[in-house]
């Protein structure tokens, strides 16, 4: 984001609370630029999606300011904020064709009939559903029902659409194709989109941004890279794909780098990002494709006995449970390459991996 | 992986059997159930319902008297042309039939059936009848023709022979304010002695006007419930229900004690000023007391079907409308109502085909201009005891109402209805 340029929305100290006792946003600032696909991921309840109505107009603010292009919105009606947006469950009108709905948002607007004709028929090419204009949404299939309400809610030209978890209906494989749809659609397009989701893959696919959230503050706020391998605290580190956590006491820091005592285990070399005073408990991040099986001697600071608990095969690699430092649960990836270690489960095994790769981050207390 | 084996045309299970028997076979037993479980009440409704009113309907054709009671008669008039009185025989045949009509004391019968065709007919039979016991000895048509003066009249003869038929248009006809005249042509009653014609136009008119304020009233009550966190929503729907639990006669006098001109309603005008005391408003026993009552009664009807509809509603079709650029009243007509239209559709047929053949709150509280066909048919079934004619405007009613079901079902379609 460069400096010059005003962010598209700015969330500045904005709180929400239903009841008027417990915050479901907490002090929210966010800024979105001008063509960014911006994805606000995070559990149910985080308060995602109360953002999301906070932004559409649904939902009022409890406090603090949110604008479009620098204007304060919080007291504009949502159907004067000409922001687009898809939901949950598309909300196409069942009692109107497809055509219908999309000329919808263009009919409020008065706009003349030939008018609606060709800008119904291009978003119709651009989501390729020319064909089925005068289908009821009943009859066209979840796929087809979701491109349909993509189309709406771009049709009449918005700069900035949202969508709710508007895949959460599909099976896996149209979910997939969807999000690249999606994701081209909005690079061709150039519009830009806050994208509200619980899917920690399909955030990464898509995004340039993601905001992690929980508890009503964003976690984390980086690219899609940044966030899996640079997490910032350990919610983060578990939210976004496999982790393997081990807990233990901070005994030395020096630079970037830290040692961790695990209790009963021995010492591991880490790099401190969020690990606290010296003393102090931390959890370390550590992802399972970092971790190598039988690493030859000296490579690693870090090498630990271990026993094979647990063998997936899953193709491309293979999925270890192995017993390392007291934990049972620590899984390694093993890459299906020609002359990968062989593995019997109940035997030891050695693992190591790298400082710089395990991070010592705070204590994350699940709720 | 097909385990069926092919047997000529027919595809036959693994012992051999054909599939299609040995699936019949398998499912008998489910078939013998769900009959047994039907049953009770298949034979409860036959009997308490179907027959009744196939029984009913069959009153409104049918015509035995003249041809059961006045058997020689009938067929002595077989041949006559109607164009002047007839001959001796049908004379001696008319004094045998009188003679055993009284000796039975059956004639008053035929009489009564008569007299809903002419008026003066039953007297005529009934003194006849009487008489004829003396008559000995022919010629007959001579000592009949003094027996009554209408004996002499020919349009008598043509309304005898005319119901010597086993079946009748008669009630249909009556029952449309509709008659025979003198010549036996179908000619409409005198202006001023057509009732049924009118009473079922008010009566459609009426349930009509019923229809749209239940419409009117249900659908904002229909919409709060369905919108509503449900602990209020429960609430509030026991008191649409309220009026369920409670006795129609109970609901129906709580309206007269509302309503009548020393009532609730009326004190409270006087005491506003709103009206002087010796000008108070007539609110009940004419057509203000069967619309106000029946629409509280039948309310509920209405709000049940909308209600079940607008809750399958999800909101996001509002916010939606919304987020697209549609103001609140175009988003809420545009987009709302039109998925209400079945709920709507549902509730005003039901409360329509409900009111058109209500009973006891009209015959409390509607006076003379309040009432419906209904009351009509309750007064010839338990007053005038003109059996025949209730039937008739019953099976009318009842076809009527199907015709609009058959309608409704064309536009609408039965499987779009959600009720409660």
């Amino acid at each position: 984001m460069s400096e010059l340029q005003e962010p598209l929305v700015r969330f500045i100290e904005v709180q929400k609370s239903y009841d008027g006792e417990i915050l479901v946003v907490k002090n929210l600032n966010l800024d979105v630029a001008r063509g960014e696909f911006l994805t606000m991921l995070g559990p149910s309840g985080s308060g995602k999606t109360t953002c999301l109505m906070m932004l559409a107009g649904f939902e009022p603010a409890t406090h603090g300011e949110i604008t479009l292009e620098g204007n304060p919105i919080n007291n504009v009606a949502p159907h004067k904020r000409g922001i687009g947006m898809v939901f949950q469950n598309y909300a196409l009108f069942p009692h109107m064709t497809v055509f219908e709905n999309l000329a919808f948002p263009l009919k409020v607007r008065r706009m003349g009939r030939s008018d609606i004709e060709a800008k119904v028929k291009r978003v119709l090419d651009m989501v390729q559903l020319h064909d089925f204009a005068e289908r009821r949404p009943s009859q066209l299939s979840g796929g087809q029902q979701q491109r349909v309400a993509v189309a709406r809610a771009l049709v009449f030209e918005p700069q900035l659409v949202l969508m709710d978890e508007p895949l959460g209906a599909l099976d896996k494989q149209l979910r997939e194709q969807m999000q690249y749809e999606i994701k081209h659609i909005h690079e061709s397009l150039g519009v830009t989109v806050v994208y509200v989701t619980h899917d920690q893959s399909e955030a990464l696919t898509m995004s340039n941004r993601v905001a992690v959230f929980n508890d009503g503050i964003i976690q984390q706020l980086a690219t899609p890279d940044v966030l899996y391998e640079k997490p910032d605290n350990a919610f983060c580190a578990q939210f976004i794909g496999e982790n393997n956590k081990l807990i233990g006491t901070v005994k030395d820091k020096s630079g970037n780098n830290c040692i961790v005592d695990i209790p009963g285990s021995g010492i591991v070399h880490a790099l401190d990002v969020n690990a606290g005073n010296i003393g102090g408990a931390t959890s370390l991040s550590l992802r399972p494709e970092r971790v190598e099986i039988d690493p030859s001697e000296g490579k690693y600071p870090n090498v630990f006995e271990g026993k094979v608990k647990e063998l997936i095969y899953l193709g491309d690699h293979i999925r270890t449970r192995v017993n390392v430092c007291g934990h049972d649960d620590f899984i390694v990836k093993v890459p299906n390459i020609s002359d990968h270690a062989s593995l019997v489960k109940g035997h030891p095994v050695k693992v190591g991996w790298r400082a710089d790769d395990c991070r010592a981050l705070d204590v994350y207390q699940e709720p | 992986m097909a385990n069926e084996i092919i047997g000529g045309d027919v595809v036959l299970a693994a012992d051999g059997t054909p599939l299609k028997a040995s699936l019949n076979k398998a499912m008998r037993k489910n078939r013998i159930r769900a009959l047994l479980l039907v049953t009770p009440l298949f034979l409860f409704i036959v009997f308490s319902f179907l027959i009744p009113i196939v029984e009913m309907t069959f009153r409104s054709v049918d015509n035995w008297q003249v041809g059961t009671l006045m058997p020689k008669t009938t067929t002595a008039l077989a041949g006559w042309d109607g164009k002047a009185l007839p001959d001796e025989p049908v004379f001696a045949a008319l004094i045998q039939d009188l003679q055993a009509g009284a000796k039975a004391r059956e004639i008053g019968k035929v009489g009564t059936r008569l007299n809903y065709e002419k008026s003066g007919l039953r007297g005529m039979i009934t003194r006849s009848g009487k008489k004829s016991l003396k008559v000995k000895e022919g010629p007959y048509k001579e000592k009949i023709l003094k027996m009554h003066k209408k004996w002499k009249d020919l349009e008598t003869w043509t309304v005898i022979k005319r119901n010597t038929a086993p079946y009748t248009m008669g009630y249909y006809l009556n029952a449309v304010d509709m008659k025979y005249d003198k010549s036996g042509e179908i000619v409409m009653r005198d202006e001023n002695r057509r009732i049924y014609g009118k009473l079922f136009l008010r009566t459609f008119a009426i349930s009509m006007a019923i229809t749209l304020i239940c419409v009117m009233l249900a659908y904002p009550i229909a919409y709060l419930l369905a919108t509503l966190p449900l602990r209020y929503s429960n609430l509030l729907m026991i008191f649409v229900l309220l009026p369920f639990w409670t006795s129609l006669l109970v609901r129906t006098t709580a309206w007269i004690v509302m309503l009548q001109s020393q009532g609730v309603l009326n004190d409270l005008f006087v005491f506003f000023g709103l009206v002087s005391d010796d000008n108070r408003l007539q609110l009940i026993y004419n057509l203000t007391g069967t619309i106000v009552a029946m629409t509280h009664i039948l309310l509920p009807f209405m709000v049940l079907p909308l209600y079940s509809v607008m809750k399958t509603i999800s909101p996001s079709y509002m916010c939606a409308a919304l987020s697209l650029g549609a103001n609140p009243m175009v988003a809420f007509i545009r987009v709302y109502m039109p998925q209400t239209l079945s709920g709507i559709v549902a509730g005003s047929i039901l409360v329509f085909i409900l009111s058109i053949g209500y009973y006891i709150t009209p015959a409390l509280v509607g006076g003379t201009d309040g009432t419906l066909i209904s009351n009509q048919i309750a007064y010839h079934m338990q007053k005038s005891l003109n059996w025949g004619l209730a039937g008739a405007l019953g099976a009318l009613l009842l076809s009527s109402v199907l015709a609009l079901y058959l309608i409704y079902n064309k536009i609408v379609g039965v499987d779009n209805m959600r009720f409660g």
